[in-house]
């Protein structure tokens, strides 16, 4: 069965940290990450900008509309993803501006970390 | 691009405009690019990127256009800072700093927030435009009706700032209203065939021609029709009138226009009793069907109040206060119309809840007059 596992953490916690604990905590990352890749059940994963970089999507009576940050309300909940290549933000609203679940949802456009990946196998 | 954008915002308002932007913008994002470049060939020694590396460097001289086009980048300055992805708040701080020219400190002062927290305002947003992937550009046909509106709303939200206060240093405000007016010519240079930038730019202007007329030596605010007209700034009131009529003539009947041609119709009456009322409320019934919002529906009803009597205007005001619970100058208004149609007691109820709900001391003071003018016993000078 496919799973998505959601990593939860403090932005600010990320934000405070030293380049030392940064370089430790990335270097379990890696490892982990070969683990996974090594059992060849990598699917997929990524790292994502901090949340105050999210832009939130709604579409209502066919206007797109747009606001900073985070989805944040409590009536819907996380319900499915996509990951895109976009050559910018507006390339990204407007494609999330399509997808169904927008017109009565929210769709949060976050951007990917664009730090360099560890190798692939 | 965006790097060297973010680049830009960083350096502009300490060292000043280059004098060729878009070449200094292009080389830094060429600089950035190949020093970009050079930091991935260490983990990825593919061949391919260093014969690109070469070639950045070989098209130095391709890219550095000779002609100054200063316009150019600050039309795609100011749709950056006014990304509808970044919070308003920081569109207003950024339009500010970056196009206004203020200083960091200025900014912070304008909206009486700490220097500290409207530094980190500026730092969060230039971080998104980067990380975001934030587009430095004109946007595309498409988008560009909604993204000029944006641009409009944020300058015409910076005149506001400074225009409603009535609290906090009055220089200041006076400095964010003159801001916003520079922001708005500017606009207009920019984007000349976009009529409702210069509308938005006559609706400043013949609001702050009123500036010196609008609050007393108590620091209230004058109703428009107790203001002395000889403190009107006429000068700015023809720039706007002129500016008004050329919005009307070329755009129609858009929101910016009528609402300039509004205050261009009280502006060019000599005494309150003047007024061309009519025409006011006229135009407020063309502005409620291109913005059919309750503060529109408010004013128009003040309008016809006066164009066609308080019955009338009284009339417009059902549902008013569930669409604007809490906002004292919808029974304020209704207060004035009941008063002017004798009915006291029920006017008496109205200033009342106005005053529960008045949010300033100034507020208070003039509702509170109003009450004692509708006391059972008739106004305090009556005789």
């Amino acid at each position: 069965m496919k799973y998505i596992l959601l990593i939860y953490s403090s932005d600010q916690a990320w934000a405070t940290q030293t380049p030392a604990q940064l370089q430790e905590v990335m270097g379990r990352y890696r490892v982990f990450t070969e683990s996974v890749r090594a059992s060849g059940q990598m699917v997929g994963g990524e790292k994502l900008e901090p949340a105050s970089t999210a832009t939130t999507v709604r579409v209502r009576d066919g206007k797109t509309l747009t606001t900073d940050g985070p989805f944040a309300e409590t009536k819907e909940q996380l319900g499915g993803f996509y990951l895109i290549e976009a050559k910018d933000l507006d390339e990204a609203i407007g494609i999330a501006a399509r997808i169904p679940g927008a017109a009565y949802g929210a769709v949060e456009v976050r951007p990917i970390s664009s730090m360099p990946s560890p190798p692939s196998r | 691009m965006q790097e060297a954008f973010a680049t830009a915002l960083d350096r502009w308002p300490v060292t000043g405009v280059p004098d060729n932007p878009r070449a200094w913008l292009v080389s830094a994002a060429r600089n950035k690019a190949i020093d970009a470049l050079r930091r991935r060939t260490r983990f990825d020694a593919r061949r391919p990127e260093l014969t690109a590396l070469a070639a950045l460097e070989e098209s130095a001289d391709v890219l550095d256009p000779p002609d100054n086009r200063i316009d150019d980048d600050r039309l795609r300055l100011v749709f950056t800072c006014c990304h509808p992805a970044l919070a308003l708040e920081a569109q207003v701080a950024l339009t500010l700093r970056t196009l206004g020219g203020l200083t960091t400190d200025e900014v912070a002062r304008a909206f009486l927030v700490p220097p500290a927290t409207m530094a980190q305002r500026l730092v969060r947003a230039k971080h998104k435009i980067r990380a975001a992937g934030i587009p430095y550009r004109v946007p595309p046909d498409a988008l560009l009706p909604a993204r000029v509106d944006a641009v409009l709303a944020t300058v015409y939200l910076i005149f506001n700032e400074g225009y409603a206060a009535t609290s906090g240093d009055a220089r200041v405000r006076h400095d964010l209203t003159g801001e916003a007016i520079r922001l708005g010519r500017l606009l207009v240079r920019l984007m000349p065939n976009v009529t409702e930038a210069r509308a938005l730019l006559a609706l400043m202007l013949l609001h702050d021609a009123r500036r010196d007329a609008r609050v007393d030596a108590a620091g209230d605010v004058v109703l428009l029709e107790d203001q002395d007209r000889s403190r009107w700034d006429r000068a700015q009131i023809a720039e706007g009138v002129a500016l008004t009529e050329a919005a009307l003539r070329e755009g129609g009947a858009r929101p910016y226009a009528l609402q300039a041609a509004i205050a261009a119709l009280h502006a060019e009456a000599s005494a309150a009793e003047e007024t061309d009322w009519r025409q006011i409320a006229a135009l407020y019934r063309e502005l409620e069907r291109a913005q059919p919002t309750p503060v529109v529906r408010l004013n128009r009803a003040v309008a016809v109040g006066m164009a066609e009597g308080p019955a009338a205007g009284l009339a417009l005001m059902e549902g008013l206060d569930d669409a604007l619970p809490g906002f004292h100058l919808v029974p304020a208004a209704r207060a004035d119309l009941l008063r002017r149609l004798g009915r006291w007691p029920e006017a008496r109820a109205e200033y009342r809840r106005a005053l529960e709900a008045a949010p300033s001391e100034p507020d208070r003071r003039f509702l509170s007059r109003r009450l004692r003018d509708v006391r059972p016993d008739g106004p305090p000078d009556s005789p």
